[in-house]
């Protein structure tokens, strides 16, 4: 069978027995509402544009806080690769920062930077940027030995070397930690919206939580996770797979 | 002389950091346009060497002189090959072999450049492929074509057909022989197949092992192509090998020594 076909019948069974059981009052609606009220809540959010306001709100942020986490970790990637000094002391806390998970810092950011969109950005950051740097580094280290000598026969080395081989070929490695602080600056994004403040997707979930409309709650899980999948899957696993391949690192 | 290698002795420290010697008293003199293979039994540090030559290998003593300047670290003036391809992956065979002209001329020159020794090495129908899309054959073409692009003095290449089969191994043996008629390149040539370096070389530097020392330098007086030769290339072997075997017993007994240790 093929496995978008199994897919759909198990989407549809799920939806089916959950609206039945709705119909059928096995559960109330404020626990678990049906299908149909979630779909509702989605469409009237849609149409007053307040959930389009909370997609561009969130997008936002993750474009800045992902962008200067990839930068920043790059940065700090390089570093730790290149200085023995730096990785035995920056890379050991490093290390411990990556076991934090990044919404912890909330408390703090919203007393350096107030209760506002600085915070979400700075928890935000701080989610995707180790992970970024923990990457980077490996990269850098593992480029084969033999495209630098082979590069350095022909003349290169220096900045030129870094930026014409070591860097490119160091490639895969930094799509995957792009890949994953991608995740984590997602996770990240939703849970400091929940705790702090709005527009966003986050804070509308807690919004709704808030007045009891747990079919916006579901909607807006559905949205979050819809997005995460759409991402994950079609833009970054795309895009790994491509390089692996054109690296030679998958047949 | 062109190449001239002085005294080289090579040191490595192994984990108890005691002293080994991988390479001691190498003295070798090459003329320009001579293709020189250095033949021995694997462990007699002749990849080292050649990493000497090209100058990313630091030796422990000696000096290597290539076009009257000392060799302090790599230059375009010796390019090398590798066993593997060592292409770009990143890089398709056009860029791949453009990578070494960028700083000197312009794109179109690179590319010309590139394209005339894509030529040379039968690849012209492959300039916009990536190495992965490429047989191992033809990547180690590629590399030869990248090598020859900075048009250097000398071509350094160690073990370059060692990973391929055998068919495509004797064809590629005949492109780099044509090569070396036309370019006149000065090639020193590692290698553990003493039929590949009678086949190819003027000279052959025969190297045993532990320490890695030259045991012979042998001329081959063959006209080309040498596939006529049967006769005298067979003799030449054995003559080869009766040197070589000893070299080989001592590294086979030795392992065995150390098997049976452990």
């Amino acid at each position: 069978m093929h496995p978008t076909l199994k897919r759909i019948i198990f989407f549809t069974s799920i939806i089916a027995f959950w609206e039945i059981g709705s119909r059928l009052e096995l559960w109330m609606p404020i626990i678990l509402p049906s299908p149909t009220m979630v779909l509702n809540a989605l469409v009237t959010g849609f149409e007053d544009k307040t959930l389009i306001y909370d997609l561009v709100a969130s997008f936002k942020r993750l474009a800045i806080g992902l962008a200067l986490s990839l930068l920043i970790g790059s940065a700090l990637g390089v570093l730790l690769a290149k200085s023995k000094s730096a990785d035995e002391t920056i890379g050991t806390v490093i290390l411990a920062l990556q076991a934090v998970p990044s919404i912890v810092w909330l408390p703090l950011a919203i007393m350096w930077f107030g209760m506002n969109e600085t915070s979400v950005i700075f928890v935000v950051v701080l989610g995707g940027t180790f992970v970024m740097t923990l990457n980077m580094r490996s990269g850098i280290k593992n480029v084969h030995p033999l495209y630098i000598k082979a590069a350095q026969t022909m003349g290169s080395k220096g900045w030129d070397l870094f930026v014409r081989v070591i860097f490119p070929a160091s490639i895969p490695h930094v799509v995957t930690g792009a890949r994953l602080a991608w995740a984590f600056c997602w996770r990240a994004l939703m849970a400091g919206e929940l705790l702090s403040t709005g527009p966003g997707l986050g804070y509308t979930l807690r919004f709704a939580s808030d007045f009891g409309d747990m079919a916006l709650v579901i909607g807006v899980m559905i949205i979050i996770g819809v997005i995460g999948y759409i991402v994950d899957q079609l833009i970054f696993q795309r895009v790994e797979k491509t390089v692996l391949k054109r690296w030679g690192l998958e047949s | 002389m062109f190449i001239e290698i002085n005294d080289i002795q090579k040191q490595f420290l192994d984990k108890d950091n005691k002293a080994i010697n991988v390479l001691t008293n190498i003295d070798l003199k090459v003329e320009k346009g001579e293709f020189v293979s250095i033949l021995g039994p694997s462990g007699c540090g002749k990849s080292t060497l050649l990493s000497i030559v090209a100058g990313l290998t630091k030796a422990t003593s000696g000096e290597i002189i290539v076009n009257q300047s000392k060799v302090t670290k790599p230059g375009k003036d010796r390019g090398m090959v590798f066993q593997q391809a060592a292409l770009f992956p990143w890089l398709n065979v056009l860029e791949n072999v453009t990578f070494p002209l960028k700083k000197e001329m312009s794109k179109k020159e690179a590319e010309n450049q590139a394209k005339k020794y894509l030529q040379m090495v039968q690849l012209s129908n492959y300039l916009h492929h990536y190495p992965h899309e490429l047989s191992g054959g033809m990547q180690q073409r590629v590399a030869i074509a990248r090598a020859l692009a900075m048009n250097p003095d000398t071509l350094l290449m160690d073990e370059p057909f060692g990973a391929l089969d055998e068919q495509t191994r004797s064809r590629l043996h005949g492109q780099l022989e044509t090569i070396w008629t036309e370019t006149k390149k000065t090639i020193l040539f590692v290698t553990h197949s003493i039929s590949e370096s009678i086949k190819l070389s003027d000279r052959i530097i025969v190297m045993g092992t532990k320490p890695g020392t030259i045991l012979q330098d042998i001329k081959v007086d063959l006209p080309r192509p040498r596939e006529q030769y049967k006769k005298e290339m067979l003799e030449i072997e054995e003559h080869i090998m009766g040197y070589l075997k000893k070299e080989i017993d001592k590294v086979v007994s030795e392992e065995l020594a150390n098997a049976s240790n452990t």
